[in-house]
């Protein structure tokens, strides 16, 4: 569904991305996991078209994102941090959005719009809202459009127990609907029932690209924060890994 | 792109700036009608509040609204929309709540109290200012990842179209004057925005005295109706070329 080729970004003398290939296919739940810094957003952002590759070339079911704005249909995009204009209601965002996607009522997925019954809050202004309401309001606005693939920027961050397990399950259930799922978290033990596969990126580089139960099997480490924390202490001496592990 | 840009502009029209930014303009025209028993005189006044604080108001609220909507613009850029579609539309939107608010200000009071031609020179005049300013700020803005940088140029701007340049350009007359600088001046002219606007409103009302060194020129080689002409189409240029410019880099930049 995505594939990257050759993907490169430099940022001043920051080696953002650095030689990116990659081949994701429905179905598939994959996290990106790297240290602060590692390129993670940035991939991210090149997929969405917000930040423009050096050089290479990202397909989205084939056709280059750079010269077809409309795959962006398929995409629901949940940021890390949702701001929206201020004296926006939360209802015309939604209407907003709706209209901007020229989607069909019928095609449209309100399950975790109704499970954080946001429709209670249709006429408040965003900036009544605090920020895990925000991200709640974000979150359901990226899978508002039954989007093909989704893409959640740290999408547990600021969201309270019952609505980020609200959030998770409905990823799952939206993973089993062989949509393609990109996470990025710090949160490891969140993801360790989302995701099958795991993406690990180093200063730009992608070291792997690994099924969860593969990674498991090579460290010995069920746990999946012990497992990245046992590659991240292999691939670099100095790290003791103490603070991936407590 | 015109249901995006109403939303902006709904936006920024319950903006609490933009509504002071109104009655501030409001007060100083009432006040300067009512102090002043001659219009045309009061018209004067207006204008040169008018030449001085609409292009600040337009160039500083555009460039800190554009900051303050970056991940707005970001969550529009998912959408499948084109980047051009979304700039028009953050432009239009401000820069028409940028001009409601000031027509309303000006607009108003200059009916009320002169209802002449002059008057709707003046109130055309900063209408293009603020369509000038606003997009010289998305311009600015752009360019510019730093609020802090993108705000302190945006001041700068002010400051040189505004004040500086009347200074540099004396200058320059003063320490050329042994030549002759008809066509030069007529040049200089074109290159600030706010200088033409005032030069438009002088031919206009058609008084000699006020007119300065620029008006004169203007009404000498071009007479007084393709003069006018002649500055509309320069106008028009300092708002479609900066934001033509600002259109290009936004379509290429990271987000």
């Amino acid at each position: 569904m995505i594939r990257l080729e050759h993907i490169d970004k430099k940022y001043r003398k920051i080696q953002a991305l650095d030689n990116i290939n990659a081949d994701f296919i429905a179905g598939q739940s994959i996290s990106l996991i790297g240290p602060n810094g590692s390129g993670k957003t940035t991939l991210i952002k090149c997929i969405l078209d917000l930040v423009r590759p050096d050089r290479g070339e990202i397909l989205i079911h084939g056709k280059n994102n750079k010269v077809h704005p409309e795959y962006r249909s398929q995409i629901g995009y949940m940021p890390q941090i949702g701001r929206y204009p201020d004296h926006m209601k939360v209802g015309q965002l939604f209407s907003l959005l709706i209209t901007l996607r020229q989607a069909a009522p019928e095609s449209l997925d309100y399950e975790l719009y109704e499970a954080y019954r946001l429709n209670t809050l249709m006429e408040q202004r965003m900036h009544s809202l605090s920020g895990g309401t925000r991200q709640k309001v974000s979150a359901a606005l990226a899978f508002l459009f039954n989007p093909d693939i989704l893409i959640l920027d740290e999408p547990t961050a600021g969201l309270d127990p019952l609505a980020a397990e609200l959030l998770k399950a409905k990823i799952n259930k939206e993973k089993a609907r062989n949509k393609l799922i990109l996470i990025t978290s710090h949160i490891l033990s969140d993801l360790e029932d989302l995701i099958t596969h795991v993406i690990y990126l180093q200063e730009g580089k992608l070291i792997f690209f690994k099924e969860l139960s593969e990674l498991q099997q090579e460290t010995g480490e069920l746990r999946l924060n012990k497992a990245i924390a046992s590659v991240m202490k292999s691939r670099n001496p100095l790290f003791t890994g103490k603070e991936v592990e407590e | 792109m015109f249901k995006l840009t109403r939303y902006i502009l709904y936006d920024i029209l319950r903006n609490k700036i933009i509504i002071s930014y109104m009655v501030l303009l409001f007060l100083i025209a009432m006040g300067l009608f009512q102090l002043e028993a001659n219009n045309d005189k009061a018209l004067m006044g207006l204008l040169s509040v008018v030449l001085i604080v609409v292009p600040l108001i337009s160039l500083i609220f555009t460039t800190i609204h554009y900051y303050n909507s970056y991940e707005f613009i970001e969550l529009l850029l998912c959408q499948p929309q084109s980047r051009s579609k979304i700039l028009w539309s953050e432009y239009f939107g401000t820069s028409i709540s940028l001009l409601i608010a000031y027509l309303a200000g000006v607009g108003l009071p200059v009916l009320i109290y002169s209802g002449e031609s002059t008057g709707l020179y003046l109130l055309i005049c900063g209408a293009g200012l603020s369509l000038t300013f606003c997009a010289l700020a998305f311009l600015v803005a752009v360019n510019f990842r730093d609020k802090a940088k993108g705000i302190g140029v945006s001041l700068l701007l002010w400051f040189y179209f505004a004040i500086i340049y009347d200074g540099l350009l004396l200058l320059v007359l003063f320490s050329l004057s042994d030549y002759p600088l008809e066509k030069l001046t007529f040049v200089f002219s074109g290159l600030n925005p706010i200088d033409l606007a005032r030069i438009m409103v002088m031919l206009k009302m058609d008084i000699g005295a006020l007119m300065g060194y620029t008006g004169a020129l203007y009404k000498n080689f071009l007479g007084k109706e393709t003069g006018i002409l002649f500055i509309s189409l320069l106008s028009m240029l300092w708002i479609v070329v900066p934001l033509f410019i600002a259109k290009r880099i936004f379509n290429k930049k990271d987000l």
